[in-house]
């Protein structure tokens, strides 16, 4: 399988503090890969990085194309998504300008109109809510949300980071569902960073764990949970 | 290097006293306009200074200390307008005077940080003309005429004249604030000053009173600036509430970029600068006009307003930390 | 009654003004943070634009829309070419070149237009407009056109995926990116938009404190006043805030006028409404940062 998104020798900086050193991975067109790793361990910084949004060193290629060092936006509309940290919404925005946002460059407003009814699909919750102020919606509202946004793009790749945070299990579980349909109906290639690492590699086809800025271990995700090591630090039996 | 900077400050001290004796001899050079004009840059450096302390040393923003200024010199005036005190004495009344008030005014500055006590020391200085016009106040203040006065009057039977007279008051009040600034801010006082400008939180838990320092440098402040103003007053012997516009205050921030935010000689280079452009451009407009034949004046506000910028691009250390950095560049690439 | 009707009437023509100069501050402090001093200076010199083209033979109206197109790139090129290079730089820096930039508009418009006080024109006709003894054609002429003016750029904010766009971007910067969204340009945009704003009061205003270098530092007070009434971070509020500070002003000097008619002793009238205005901007910093629509908490130490 071609890798839609290949990072090698990756290198990020806050300031003058190294965060990543070295970090590589290959992501396959189609699937889900997932990036597990303790707190502080890098994950977000490594979401961070492909998107420019910290000061980085390397390689990282998207479909072939080096695009280290483009802007943020202009990475973005090479039709990556990624679903920070901590959601992102717009809370003075409604839940249908969070949404259209995502499309503000597209002029044809029947092609917008028909995407919102797409992501509908997905998440029905949100059309019931949509002239909501999006800072009123519940945890597990703006995560779907956001991932709603994030479909807008029609993205190529979806980077999410931590999805589960905070939220109730069944939520989580909902959520997750989602994630796999998105992938399989829309053809979009998920790279998901985890701390909940049994359900992250049930849902991903390969897995890399990540510790103190370094790839410490890659492999499909069968392989991956298996593994000693990656049960006793992140499965917790 | 404190010892060498001190024998270059008493060189200079000297020679600034020196100066009018020069008058006989090289009557063009040291003309009693001249002399005048160096008073007006003295008093400039001393209203600079009092900035300086506020912003410079201890963090917090005036856009407004015109409005102190014109306390000063309102007082002075009144002092000697109304109950005939003599100009020397009113330079005290204006220091406690200004002092309460900005004591009074550091208090809700206190709430402030950053953009807003700008905003609200800049809203002062807009204000502060049609206050000196209050008609409860005309009594006192003249409203918009203002108020005339006379021009300090040589004492002792002196031989010198007024010009030279008011030079050398100005000189001694320069060096008095100047020699008290400098061992303020070298006092545990001044420590505990600049410690709230570097790490406001640090401060707080060294157990400096922080509201109370910042309060007291408002009012430090203040009284410096305004003993400027008093200066002026006597100076130009003539106050009106228009002078003291929201331009008198950017006068002071462009001596105060100028010079170097937090450098005490700076503050006399800003004065001094900014006397110089002011009267300068008034020169450069009739070359502009006369030489030229360009039908435009250049005002000085356009080179401060240009020199503000490009400091903050070139030199954000302002021009005496400017030089200072090339000196010690200099002095590194020596060694 | 009649008389206090007028001065309802002027003030809500200066609070129309007040509003559009506010709601440019609140424009620039919404998606930059930043305060900008020069705002009313921008203004004059945008009006001694109008002026220009105008005694060059231009018509009221097209000058009008000449100088706020002007207007726009000028804020665009200040924001791009003097601002951005210094997003980082510490609030001092941008203050000084905001005091810089304000110091150059006021003596580069005395340069060029010399500080002589110009009569300005009013584009409303003198007869059949206004309504006789409540208001004049001039001040219902500011209204309308203000609001109009305020209307289209609250519909611009509101229903295009440009206005979108910028409120994103002032809100979320990061998570703008993360859209697409090309945040440095939706702050130049906004800068644009706010000369142009500024450009409107400007005009309107130059008819009746007659055009001059200086003619902006009241109303400047004033809009601050107003955006800080309304709640500097609010946009609407802003709005709000200048009508209110208008009609207050007016009202507080009536107010004061008929004290000294009844008492024979002054106490307040037109002489004081920049100190009625000072004392708003700290009441408010002060006492009630967040405005009297309180949305957002103005930062405190
Ligand atoms: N904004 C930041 N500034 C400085 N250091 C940061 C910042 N964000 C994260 N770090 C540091 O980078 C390292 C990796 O953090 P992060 O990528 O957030 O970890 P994870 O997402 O795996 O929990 C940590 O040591 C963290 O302290
Ligand atoms: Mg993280």
């Amino acid at each position: 399988m071609a890798a839609l998104l290949e990072v090698s020798g990756l290198k990020a900086f806050y300031g003058q503090t190294q965060s990543l050193y070295d970090v590589g991975f290959e992501i396959p067109m189609g699937g889900i890969t997932t990036l597990l790793g303790a707190n502080g361990a890098g994950k977000t910084t490594t979401l961070r990085a492909i998107c420019n949004m910290v000061r980085t060193d390397g390689t990282i290629r998207f479909d072939g194309k080096n695009i280290r060092g483009m802007a943020t936006e202009e990475i973005v509309r090479q039709r990556i998504a990624h679903v920070p940290e901590g959601r992102g919404t717009f809370t003075t925005l409604t839940v249908d300008e969070n949404l259209r946002i995502a499309a503000y460059t597209r002029k044809d407003k029947q092609a917008v109109k028909d995407e919102l009814e797409r992501v509908f699909v997905y998440f029905p919750r949100l059309k019931e809510r949509i002239q909501q102020q999006a800072g009123t919606l519940s945890g597990g509202e703006q995560q779907m949300l956001a991932i709603a946004r994030a479909l807008m793009l029609k993205p190529r790749l979806m980077l999410l980071d931590e999805p589960s945070f905070g939220l109730a299990p069944l939520i989580v579980l909902e959520i997750f569902r989602i994630l796999r349909r998105i992938n399989e109906e829309e053809k979009v290639s998920i790279l998901l960073v985890e701390q909940n690492a049994a359900l992250a590699l049930d849902l991903a086809t390969h897995a890399y764990v990540l510790e103190t800025g370094k790839v410490v271990m890659s492999g499909p995700s069968d392989v991956v949970k298996n593994d000693e090591n990656v049960r006793k630090s992140y499965l917790g039996y | 290097m404190a010892a060498s900077s001190k024998k270059w400050v008493l060189g200079a001290i000297v020679f600034a006293v020196l100066v009018p004796l020069l008058q006989p001899v090289f009557p063009d050079v040291v003309s009693n306009y001249r002399l005048f004009l160096v008073s007006t840059m003295i008093i400039a450096a001393i209203a600079v200074l009092g900035l300086n302390l506020l912003t410079g040393f201890n963090g917090q923003f005036s856009l407004g200390h015109g409005a102190f200024y014109a306390v000063g010199a309102y007082t002075a005036a009144i002092l000697m307008d109304k109950l005939n005190v003599p100009y020397w004495a009113t330079i005290p009344a204006a220091a406690i005077v200004c002092f309460i008030v900005g004591y009074l005014f550091g208090l809700p500055a206190l709430k402030l940080e950053g953009h807003y006590l700008a905003l609200a020391t800049f809203a002062l200085a807009l204000a502060v003309p049609q206050i000196l016009k209050y008609k409860w106040l005309e009594g006192l203040t003249g409203g918009v005429q203002g108020i005339v006065l006379m021009k300090p009057e040589v004492p002792f039977g002196l031989p010198l004249s007024e010009d030279q007279w008011l030079y050398y008051f100005c000189l001694l009040v320069m060096i008095v604030l100047f020699w008290g600034a400098a061992n303020m801010l070298n006092s545990r006082s001044g420590r505990a000053m600049m410690a709230i400008r570097d790490q406001y939180l640090a401060a707080d838990t060294m157990g400096i009173d922080t509201a109370l320092y910042k309060t007291v440098t408002f009012g430090i402040s203040a009284a410096y600036t305004g003993i400027a103003g008093a200066l002026s007053a006597s100076a130009i012997a003539f106050v009106a509430p228009d002078s003291f516009g929201i331009f008198l205050s950017i006068k002071f921030l462009i001596g105060l970029v100028v010079g170097g935010i937090g450098s005490l000689l700076g503050s006399v280079l800003g004065g001094i600068f900014y006397v110089l452009v002011d009267n300068s451009a008034q020169s450069l407009t009739q070359f502009i006009r006369n030489d030229l034949g360009l039908p435009f004046d250049l005002s000085a506000y356009t080179v401060f307003g240009v020199l503000l910028i490009a400091i903050i691009y070139l030199m954000p250390m302002g021009i005496a930390g400017g030089l200072y950095m090339a000196y010690r560049k200099l002095r590194g690439a020596r060694a | 009654m009649e008389q206090l009707l007028q001065q309802f009437a002027s003030g809500l023509a200066n609070g129309a003004i007040y509003a559009c100069v506010a709601l440019a501050l609140v424009m620039i402090y919404v998606s930059t943070d930043h305060i900008n001093f020069a705002q009313g200076e921008m203004a004059m010199f945008s009006t001694y634009i109008s002026w220009q083209l105008m005694s060059w033979g231009m018509s009221f109206w097209i000058a009008f829309i000449l100088t706020v197109i002007i207007s726009f790139a000028m804020g665009v090129l200040i924001e791009r070419l003097i601002l951005r290079p210094l997003h980082n730089a510490p609030v001092l820096s941008i203050i000084v070149v905001f005091i810089g930039l304000l110091a150059i508009f006021n003596s580069m418009a005395g340069a060029f237009w010399s500080y002589l006080i110009k009569e300005f024109p009013s584009p409303f006709p003198k007869a059949d407009f206004g309504i006789a003894g409540v208001i004049g054609p001039h001040q219902l002429g500011v209204v309308l056109v203000t609001l109009i003016v305020l209307g289209l750029l609250f519909a611009f904010f509101r229903y295009t995926p440009l206005g979108l766009a910028m409120r994103a971007a002032a809100q979320n910067p990061q998570m703008a990116r993360l859209v697409g969204v090309r945040v440095d340009w939706m702050l130049a945009l906004g800068w644009g938009l706010a000369a142009s704003v500024g450009a409107v009061a400007g005009i309107m205003v130059a008819h009746i404190v007659y055009l001059e270098p200086n003619m902006m530092g009241g109303i400047l007070l004033y809009a601050f006043a107003s955006a800080l009434v309304g709640g500097i971070s609010n946009p609407a509020g802003a709005v709000a805030g200048g009508f209110i500070v208008g009609i207050l002003e007016n009202m507080v000097a009536y107010a004061g006028n008929q004290i000294e008619k009844a008492t024979g002793v002054y106490i307040i009238g037109n002489g004081e409404k920049l100190t009625v205005a000072l004392i708003i901007v700290i009441f408010v910093l002060t006492v009630k940062p967040a405005g009297l629509f309180g949305r957002v908490v103005v930062r405190r130490v």
